[in-house]
């Protein structure tokens, strides 16, 4: 099928992707490791990948979801109580006699168990939840994520869970890096690797996307009577769909966990399903690289550019009005409608990066309904 | 033996019964038509054929088999293809990512990309538009590319809804061609139509439906010859 389709565009890409990780390993050995844009390159990852499962369902799979919270919060949980160290549970879960889980697992299998937790979350809803459309899909997704938050609170379950108090003390991305004897760091890694995690776990997804069975679930967003008519199984796509979205969720809970060094449960509200959806929507639903570009875009501006905006701020003797805490939130709203307002199909449209690369792909736009 | 028997078979929508009893039969290689006005069931029919909608009485068989309880995929993979009324291509995915939808079914790879050129040869145009999106297409190709599609199941047998509607007279006689050409392949075509003169001057059976219910059969010369059906569907007045 590529065989007409020039490999350039490809390969440059390729290329670009490359010299990013080049360029985030070479500015984490140079740069202080407290430098704000750490802290937005760790979170951007988390929200890339996060961003990307979300738009597996909603922009290719036409399953409008907003359960991401949810299943983040599997994942997280899932992550920390297989990792933190068995010597220091017993001060993690002080009021629960250290917990009921007394092992570890290495940190890779504990975050693919939070990814297959997460799915198997996904399958339970899916059963009686993907018989639902658009609106009411969501509606209820949205009520099982919240209903996830309350159980991960419950004290009844306090012994795996901790109930609402946090986990704390498992690794964290500060422990990829390499350290000599003294506790010295000699190679920092510690946002590399994120990237690397998250950028596998996004070539999987695109890999997905891109496969036999990709279409089939481009084909369901289309139309699903046409879909159903050549032969595709809805139900089961649809749940796949769903389940192998949520297990990325809860990859990228796992990683929101590393990142945040602490979890609990009453941090996964449905504001941060809204985040997400935000960003697919401004970086274009159907569009990985969208939902990858605005990922850093929203959390360069919500953590960094913008902090500015909150203190007071004075040029010269002049002090300027209106700055003060909060007000990040309104210019960060008014940016957000401009965006919505002039990139009505986000920053990217449906396209990917090799597609801006390429002069065929520059013509083709989307189809109208 | 006929390709296609549907014996007694009833479908009702929450009690409303939209068929009320029909029997027909499609023979190999044959074009055989249904037409009848608006809500005589032909839709239903060909919807309960291909597994959307489950009858509440009545058997289907295909190739001497019985197939009414086999579930849509199943029923594709034996071989029953469906253009859907309104075309229903998919219109954010490419003319070639349509038809390899076509082919989702099916493993046997070096054998679809025969396939894929045997649909551009039948349909130069689709191939000189391989890379647009289907939505883009016009009616008339996106009615091809329908057929296309349909023709990558690799079927026996093609049903057709409403193939015609919404297009222009011009391009209505290409569609025409196009089921023409499908039959000169050796294909059997099942086709509803509105357009009851360009249906019955097509095929080589025909059957008229009223309210859930055939009417009237024969072949095409037949009715198009006889009184009744010029009244009911040819728009010819009994001036007498």
């Amino acid at each position: 099928m590529n065989q007409k389709k020039s490999k350039v565009p490809m390969i440059v890409t390729l290329f670009l992707i490359a010299a990013i990780y080049i360029a985030v390993f070479i500015a984490e050995q140079t740069l202080p490791s407290t430098s704000m844009l750490f802290t937005v390159l760790k979170k951007g990852a988390v929200y890339a990948l996060v961003a990307v499962s979300m738009n597996l369902l909603n922009g290719f799979t036409g399953i409008f979801s907003l359960g991401q919270a949810g299943f983040m919060l599997v994942g997280a949980y899932v992550y920390g109580i297989f990792t933190i160290p068995v010597a220091q549970r017993a001060a993690v879960y002080q009021y629960f006699d250290g917990g009921i889980v007394q092992f570890t697992v290495p940190l890779v299998v504990a975050m693919i168990l939070s990814g297959l937790a997460a799915a198997f979350f996904a399958f339970l809803i899916g059963l009686p939840v993907l018989r639902l459309k658009s609106d009411y899909l969501a509606i209820a997704t949205l009520g099982f994520a919240e209903i996830i938050r309350a159980i991960f609170q419950w004290n009844g379950l306090g012994p795996v869970t901790n109930g609402s108090n946090m986990l704390r003390g498992f690794p964290n991305f500060n422990d990829f890096n390499i350290t000599d004897g003294n506790g010295n760091v000699t190679v920092y890694l510690s946002t590399l690797i994120p990237f690397i995690i998250a950028g596998v776990c996004i070539l999987l997804i695109v890999l997905l996307i891109n496969s036999s069975y990709g279409r089939a679930l481009k084909a369901i967003r289309d139309d699903e009577v046409a879909a159903e008519a050549m032969g595709i199984n809805l139900a089961h796509h649809k749940r796949l769909a769903f389940c192998i979205s949520s297990f990325f969720a809860g990859v990228g809970g796992a990683m929101l966990a590393m990142y945040q060094t602490t979890v609990q449960a009453k941090s996964f509200t449905s504001a941060m399903t809204y985040e997400i959806l935000l960003i697919v929507v401004i970086g274009g639903i159907g569009s990985v690289t969208g939902s990858v570009f605005s990922s850093f875009l929203f959390v360069a501006c919500s953590e960094w550019w913008l902090r500015f905006l909150d203190e007071k701020q004075l040029i010269g003797d002049f002090e300027v009005p209106l700055l003060r805490t909060g007000f990040r939130m309104v210019v960060f709203s008014v940016i957000i409608m401009i965006v919505v307002l002039f990139f009505r199909r986000g920053i990217m449209g449906d396209k990917e990066l090799p597609d801006l690369l390429s002069r065929r792909a520059a013509k083709k736009g989307r189809a109208v309904k | 033996m006929s390709l296609l028997k549907v014996t007694d078979l009833v479908v009702s929508y929450g009690g409303i019964e939209a068929l009320k009893g029909i029997s027909f039969e499609v023979d190999q290689g044959k074009i055989v038509t249904l037409i009848g006005a608006n809500g005589a069931g032909k839709s239903t029919t060909l919807r309960t054929i291909s597994g959307l909608v489950a009858p509440k009485s009545g058997r289907i068989y295909y190739e001497g088999r019985d197939i009414t309880d086999f579930g849509t995929q199943k029923i594709v993979a034996t071989g029953i293809a469906m253009v859907p009324e309104g075309r229903r291509v998919f219109a954010n995915l490419t003319v070639l990512e349509n038809l390899r939808i076509g082919a989702y079914l099916r493993t046997d790879k070096e054998v679809i990309e025969e396939d894929i050129n045997y649909v551009y040869n039948l349909f130069p145009r689709l191939k000189e538009r391989s890379w647009q999106l289907a939505g883009t297409l016009s009616g008339g190709e996106q009615q091809m590319l329908a057929v296309g599609r349909a023709i990558m199941t690799r079927p026996k047998i093609i049903m057709m809804d409403e193939p015609s509607l919404g297009l222009a007279p011009l391009v209505v006689k290409d569609i025409f061609k196009i089921i023409q050409t499908l039959k000169s392949t050796g294909m059997t075509v099942l086709l509803i139509e509105q357009n009851a003169n360009a249906a019955l001057h097509a095929c080589d059976y025909a059957y008229v439906m009223e309210t859930g219910r055939i009417t009237m059969s024969g072949t095409g010369e037949e009715l198009l010859a006889s009184e009744a059906i010029q009244e009911a569907y040819l728009g010819k007045t009994n001036k007498d």
